[in-house]
């Protein structure tokens, strides 16, 4: 479910995974075909109409699938739509998994609930640090062996920073730039409110605190507010800023501009995102790399259908 | 002052009076020193002995005073919060000396609402020192000011200092880019 870049990519590389789509749907149209879609006819009709095809949404829900690639827009609240496409496929006893970060960010705990009670498994790799196996490397550990995780998890906020520090550019005149090259939407609101890094840290806490978090539980501060003097200044003495999300071992989750070192390790540059985690018995693990994207995203969607049990 | 800790847990070592020694700064004034000893009494410290050093000078010009008392560890927390309310300025508490800096970046009118005064507020609430200061003008802007303050503090007080670096900051409408604490790169 989700047409956009990661789910293009998603029915993209299927085939390379070795997984077939049977189902293909936006929110106004589907394609299905129990044998396998032509994806590239499928792409080329949204590029034409709009739509993925002429069948209703609703039916790629119905047809036979053993995994729902959730990828529809974030929405806030209740998660409407995807959370009533993950429950759809949870009550058929089939496997889920998301891109959205909706229903592990705001409900992650009726999440677990219908996966508790339905022979489907969740999996949600893909919603915290795009490609970065952060997830995956959660669960590697065990949770109860992670005390506590920071990261810039959001690649617009930092490749503004970044871009802020070494130009000496306003951060306006920034934004400008990384909506010109794509790298920040046209309401950027989402990336630089800080609202999305929010979300990565209220789905990193659920993990690491075995559920309760919602966007509300996160304390959120964005960088619309940074004057570049704030930079300049910081730079004389050797630090930079970075919009850094943190799971702290006390429970408490906060997002905002945070004071580092240039040579931290979490002070990586441009669209980069990096997670740090504390670790009980094995120190401080660092993992880096592209947190967007529609392939690098789509890799850690197919990743985790790799990881579901099998049938 | 309460007797149970905020997680309601009774704190069993709290009735024990141990020795503490504090060194002060004392301004060359009459009455200085008097005033410095008065937080103490009034706190329930029993004061064993002062060492008032007259001779030397501390590296800011002022006189150090060490005074050794006995209490017990809350009371101990009053009296050096009281001393500092009180406009002294201790150099050292019991074993803690200013053993940790914290870097924070203060944005936004700095100068327009007194930056002095917001320096000796974060002073005293925060019981740190201001070791290191810089102010930067917003180019194109001409009430938006830049400044980094390294802060001295006392071992495992740098979430409080940047408590207090929060709430007088929002009381001026500031913005506080936070070091990340706990994160040791």
């Amino acid at each position: 479910m989700g047409a956009g870049a990661v789910g293009r990519s998603v029915v993209e590389l299927a085939a390379e995974y070795g997984h077939a789509v049977t189902a293909f749907a936006d929110s106004a149209g589907a394609v299905v075909d129990a044998d396998s879609i032509d994806v590239a006819a499928a792409l080329d009709h949204k590029e034409r109409v709009g739509t993925v095809g002429e069948a209703d949404p609703a039916d790629a829900l119905g047809t036979d699938y053993d995994c729902l690639v959730e990828a529809t827009p974030t929405t806030l609240g209740d998660a409407h739509p995807g959370f009533e496409h993950v429950e759809a496929a949870l009550e058929r006893d089939r496997h889920v998994v998301l891109a959205n970060k909706g229903p592990v960010a705001e409900r992650y705990d009726d999440v677990m609930a219908l996966a508790d009670a339905s022979a489907g498994a969740v999996r949600f790799e893909a919603t915290v640090g795009g490609a970065i196996p952060a997830i995956a490397t959660i669960e590697g550990m065990d949770p109860s062996h992670v005390t506590a995780a920071r990261g810039v998890l959001n690649g617009t906020a930092n490749f503004v920073l970044t871009r802020m520090a070494a130009e000496g550019l306003g951060y306006e005149h920034v934004l400008a730039e990384a909506q010109d090259l794509g790298v920040a939407e046209a309401d950027p609101s989402f990336d630089v409110d800080g609202t999305d890094a929010a979300l990565k840290c209220a789905i990193l806490a659920n993990v690491l605190h075995g559920g309760g978090y919602s966007l509300d539980d996160v304390d959120v501060q964005g960088i619309r507010d940074i004057p570049t003097s704030a930079l300049e200044i910081a730079a004389e003495d050797g630090r930079t800023v970075r919009l850094i999300g943190e799971v702290r071992a006390d429970g408490g989750v906060r997002v905002g501009p945070r004071l580092v070192t240039e040579n931290d390790t979490l002070a990586v540059t441009g669209t980069q995102n990096i997670i740090q985690l504390e670790t009980t018995n094995a120190g401080q693990l660092n993992i880096s790399g592209r947190g967007a994207g529609g392939p690098e995203t789509a890799s850690a969607v197919l990743a985790d259908v790799g990881r579901l049990p099998a049938p | 002052m309460s007797e149970t800790d905020p997680d309601g847990v009774t704190d069993g070592e709290d009735d024990e009076r141990q020795a503490h020694t504090v060194r002060l700064e004392l301004v060359d004034e009459p009455g200085e020193l008097l005033s410095a000893l008065h937080p103490i009494a009034e706190n329930g410290g029993n004061l064993l002995s002062v060492f008032h050093e007259r001779g030397s000078l501390t590296p800011r010009g002022h006189i150090p005073v060490e005074v050794d008392l006995e209490c017990t560890p809350r009371q101990f927390e009053s009296i050096v919060g009281a001393l500092r309310e009180s406009g002294v300025n201790v150099i050292q508490a019991g074993a803690e000396a200013y053993g940790e800096q914290v870097s924070v970046l203060l944005t936004g009118a700095l100068v327009g609402t007194d930056l002095s005064d917001t320096l000796s507020r974060i002073e005293s609430c925060a019981s740190a020192s201001v070791v290191d200061f810089s102010l930067m003008d917003e180019r194109g802007a001409d009430d938006v000011s830049s400044a980094r303050l390294r802060l001295a503090t006392t071992e495992g007080s740098v979430d409080a200092t940047l408590d207090c670096v929060r709430d007088v900051a929002a009381g001026k409408d500031l913005q506080v880019v936070e070091p990340l604490v706990g994160a040791d790169a």
